[in-house]
């Protein structure tokens, strides 16, 4: 193929990013790779398994996360966010905003020593959903990519009062530089943008304060029971409920939490009916003895396997799926929540008592898509999703910025790692100047 | 083999926890520990994740440190990690074939999770023979193939107009082959499409106009392929237009075949007429003849049952749209959708639903156990909402069915020597993180031949599949796995010409030379074993699974060797 000096930047390095680095990488086109967090993976790399195969997420997210690493095409550039973008389609600059790591990212050894001797302690950690406590001097999971620790600017000692330092003495690798700085970085001769910056999640609605999230220990979201019940997470993979301790024998799971809600969010999450199930499956896979209830309005399963999947919830895994949206949730003084709901089979009024509720909450657009939209010069639907067309999913409203994943729509990882190609392809279009 | 291999073995053995897919059954550190007793093992570890890259890292220090020459993972399986580790060990300056992988993860916790004592001890028979094989492994060498970097996409719908556009424009030089006189596919057979009542021919016209703009493109239409023989980067396929032959060369080839529309014979009274199907309907509504009133739709014919488990995904839209363009002709049409769950993910068909439920179109929901009954001017369904059995008077009855495989799927795999999956659609590499490609490198899937999806879906698959595609054909050449079989020279004598592994290998790897031998084509052969162990001389041998590797396996599990 015609060399060709240009390069893809792709914004964010969850699996959607990553797969477009990798696909464009492998073409032999360079690309630099933006993720704001100190590692990427995304929030694959948080959940504990996959459906509708089961398989573990980090095992076999794990080799793309290395293979964008040590990729000799693509360039990581963690801590980092654009800030700014000039020029037009096929030659853009854009200015790059990193935040300093104060470790050397290629020395750090991720041996740990510098979290042992730090005073700090308390930090919450993004990628546990704050539900674990880490110090200053941390690195968000074990096998974070790229391996190096990085220290909390909030939090650290040294940082905000020039006292402590223990960690800069600790590390044999002479790793830890509080001389760093957060810096901007310029990267021009860039022929196309792919937008891959991912989702969050809704968290303060009334919904969610109506089911007594945040309040009530044991209403938990969808994300947090991913961490609790996985094996890197805080419970080392052992249910338990964050208010006594206790195991759960009954898990209620609520479907639509924000969304398909005149009221919130009117759109469909599109994949919380099968994590929902998954989620319910890997508990019973802790405990035979467990009952779990799926309250929802349709199930949706179009995808490859996925009526299957329903089908062995039920059969294998003790599934009961209830249509219905809940009206209420209290609990009583053991801290055991109450649904009352209408069973829309049954047409009655009932009540059911669980041990443990867990909100499949709304995907929204990830924090930040504001300016974002505004430093690439792209439009955003009414819902604050990246707008796209139906007949050409990749193209933004400008030429030369295409999008991938739940950045424009709610989708899952298959759907999310196709689009990535997807993009990576209309983006090689570009580079290579189109016929010859 | 180098001398250093027969003089001074050092194994390294890395034990993964896996998280506690292995670590929750059984004691990883222990066997760590275990391993540091077998023959040759000069280090073992064991890693929270070896996959990591701290992981790695701990196997590149180790090589290093250790002055290792073989190096053992035991962990998941090699389907997904095999090539991870290899490359791991090439950096540090090891021939990736002088890793060995260990599988007591899928062959050991998975299956034994009740039985972790049973499986503790199995783990380390594994390791044992995993590690007493390390010993016996040789450095293999590279095979490399030349790329022909033209691409082959079959079918011309809106999926393999995509790739081939997007090929094209990458400069590829590609080639559109479809079987009926005309590109489109479905989208020649639609009226508008959602979720913005876009005109089918309109967007159709549209993307021909791009097909045909395309400088690198060659459409052959009213084309069937009639052979593919070959392997990545080198494909001979036979394609037959009108008659005659043509034959090409291309490098990488693209499955976008689509697939077929359920007829529902005998069901809920479909007679082509009152009672007929969606795509029916599209047709009626491009000629403007539907004049009936009261309008029923039901969802689901033929679909998550019994027979066909699976939801065909496209459906409910399809109903939701042309329930939406009978309400624009005929505002005072009644229109009543019976479903069983309505599938509107994401944000625009969601609210397309909604849209359709303002517009008044009726819904009402049926299980598969009280299947709505169909007479001749009324439909009986029992409403689970209200509880009761209700007649719906109707003039049309419309039927969504599901889109189901090609018939002629399992000739184009044979060809391919690609699998289906259980519904006779092709079946991908890996469901979550390899949607777009085949196990096999160089032939890839996209659109409703893998699975039923809508036209976002399609476009988006079709295009995919050029990016995965182009990876292969922006290179000159390609390595290709060394792990493969082959007649060493010393065993010529041995082979009788029988010819069975000829005719049992499924990759039509092995020939019959111009010197009447039997030669195995390296780049097409995959190292399955099949010809080595059905040769009824012993005289084929498979490189990294020779029989000196395997009976070292055996040894090392308590066999003993019968004189």
């Amino acid at each position: 193929m015609v060399e060709n000096s240009k390069s893809i930047l792709v914004i964010g390095g969850g699996v959607a990013g990553i797969q477009a680095a990798l696909d464009l990488g492998d073409m032999g086109i360079n690309v630099h790779l933006v993720e704001k967090r100190p590692c990427i993976g995304g929030k694959m790399a948080q959940l504990d398994k996959t459906f509708p195969t089961l398989d573990c997420s980090i095992c076999i997210l794990a080799p793309k996360l290395s293979e964008c690493y040590r990729h000799p095409n693509i360039t990581l550039h963690t801590l980092s966010e654009v800030q700014k973008v000039e020029g037009s389609s096929g030659q853009f600059s854009v200015e790059i905003f990193k935040r300093a790591r104060y470790v050397k990212e290629d020395v750090c050894t991720g041996c740990g020593d510098c979290a042992t001797v730090c005073p700090v302690r308390g930090v919450k950690n993004y990628f546990d959903v704050d539900l674990m406590t880490q110090a200053a001097a941390y690195i968000p999971f074990p096998s974070a990519v790229p391996p190096a620790y990085l220290v909390d600017k909030e939090s650290c000692v040294y940082l905000n009062y020039g006292i402590c330092g223990l960690c800069i003495q600790a590390c044999g690798a002479e790793a830890i530089d509080f001389t760093q700085t957060d810096t901007s970085l310029t990267l021009d001769n860039i022929s196309s943008i792919i937008v891959a910056a991912g989702y969050s999640l809704i968290e303060d609605t009334v919904p969610l304060k109506k089911f007594g999230y945040k309040k009530y220990k044991n209403v938990i979201s969808a994300l947090e029971f991913e961490r609790l019940i996985c094996a890197s997470g805080p419970l080392e993979g052992h249910l338990k409920r964050l208010s006594d301790g206790k195991e759960p024998k009954k898990i209620a799971f609520l479907q639509c939490v924000g969304s398909r809600d005149e009221r919130n969010k009117d759109y469909c999450s599109s994949i919380c009916c099968m994590y929902t199930t998954k989620e319910a499956m890997i508990a019973y896979e802790h405990d035979n003895n467990l009952e779990t209830y799926v309250f929802y309005i349709d199930m949706r399963a179009g995808g490859k396997g996925f009526q299957k999947f329903l089908h062995r919830g039920e059969d294998e895994y003790n599934i009961k799926y209830i249509k219905s949206k809940i009206a209420q949730i209290s609990v009583d003084n053991k801290g055991n929540p109450k649904l009352v709901y209408e069973n829309y089979d049954t047409n009655k009024i009932e009540q059911l008592k669980v041990d443990l509720v867990v909100l499949a909450t709304c995907i929204i657009p990830p924090e930040g898509i504001d300016e974002l939209a505004i430093s690439l010069g792209i439009e955003l639907d009414e819902n604050k999703f990246i707008k796209t067309n139906p007949f050409y999913p990749m193209e933004t409203t400008r030429e030369g910025i295409y999008v991938c994943g739940c950045v424009h729509e709610p989708m899952d990882i298959p759907r999310s790692v196709a689009e990535a190609s997807s993009a990576a392809a209309k983006a090689a279009e570009l580079v290579r100047g189109g016929e010859f | 083999m180098t001398e250093k291999q027969d003089e001074d073995i050092r194994i390294g053995i890395f034990v993964c926890h896996c998280g506690t897919n292995i670590g929750g059954f059984v004691d990883c550190e222990q066997l760590a520990e275990y391993a540091t007793t077998l023959p040759n093992v000069a280090h073992s570890e064991h890693n929270l994740y070896t996959c990591s890259e701290t992981g790695l890292a701990a196997i590149r220090n180790a090589v290093k440190e250790h002055n290792l020459n073989r190096v053992v993972v035991a962990s998941c399986t090699p389907r997904t990690h095999e090539p991870l580790f290899r490359d791991c060990v090439q950096e540090v300056g090891l021939n990736p074939y002088l890793f060995n992988f260990v599988n007591i993860r899928d062959q050991c916790t998975w299956v034994h999770m009740k039985e972790t004592d049973a499986a503790f001890e199995k783990a380390k028979d594994l390791i044992k023979m995993g590690s007493a094989k390390a010993a016996k492994l040789e450095a293999l060498e590279r095979i490399v193939v030349d790329i022909n970097p033209i691409a082959l996409i079959i079918g011309g719908g809106i999926s393999g107009m995509n790739t081939a556009i997007s090929l094209s424009k990458q400069g590829f030089k590609t080639h559109l082959v479809e079987k009926e006189d005309k590109l489109g596919g479905r989208l020649k057979s639609l009226y508008k499409l959602f979720p913005n009542d876009q005109e089918a021919s309109a967007f159709l016209e549209d993307m021909t106009k791009k097909v045909e703009a395309s400088k690198n493109l060659t459409v052959y239409t009213s084309s069937k392929i009639k052979s593919i023989e070959g392997f990545i980067g080198n494909y001979n396929v036979e394609i037959e237009q009108n008659g005659d032959i043509i034959s090409l060369n291309v490098g990488a080839i693209i499955v976008a075949v689509g697939a077929s529309v359920f007829e529902p014979t005998n069901l809920f009274g479909y007679d082509g007429e009152k009672s007929i199907t969606q795509l029916e309907l599209e047709n009626k509504l491009k000629n403007n003849e539907v004049d009936a009133n009261n309008i029923v739709m039901i969802q689901c014919v033929g679909a998550r049952n019994e027979e066909r488990v699976y939801c065909s995904s496209i459906c409910c839209m399809t109903a939701l749209k042309n329930a939406l363009i009978i309400k624009e002709f005929n505002p005072d049409a009644h229109v009543t959708i019976l479903f069983r769950d309505i599938y509107t993910p994401g944000i625009q068909y969601e609210q397309y639903f909604k849209k359709a439920r303002k517009a008044g179109v009726l819904f009402i929901k049926y299980t598969l156990e009280k299947l709505p009954l169909v007479d001749k001017n009324e439909i009986k369904v029992f409403n689970e909402y209200l509880g009761e059995e209700i007649l719906i008077p109707y003039d049309l009855l419309v039927l969504s069915t599901p889109l189901i495989a090609n018939n002629d799927n399992s000739d184009l795999a044979q060809m391919l020597k690609v699998p289906l999956e259980e519904n006779n659609f092709f079946l991908e590499a890996h469901v979550k993180l390899r949607p777009i490609d085949f196990a096999t490198d160089g032939i890839y899937i996209c659109g409703s031949a893998k699975w039923p999806v809508d036209i976002t879906e399609s476009t988006t698959q079709g295009l995919a599949a050029a990016s995965r595609a182009s990876r292969i054909l922006s290179h000159e050449t390609i390595e290709v796995e060394s792990s493969t079989a082959y007649l060493p020279e010393w065993n010529k004598s041995l082979c009788k010409g029988c010819e069975v592994c000829i005719t049992i290998c499924p990759y039509n790897a092995i020939i019959k030379n111009e010197d009447d031998e039997i030669e195995i084509i390296q780049a097409l052969c995959k190292g399955c074993g099949t010809c080595g162990s059905t040769c009824t001389k012993h005289a084929i041998e498979i490189k990294h699974f020779n029989n000196e590797q395997i009976m070292a396996e055996i040894i090392a599990f308590g066999g003993k060797i019968i004189e």
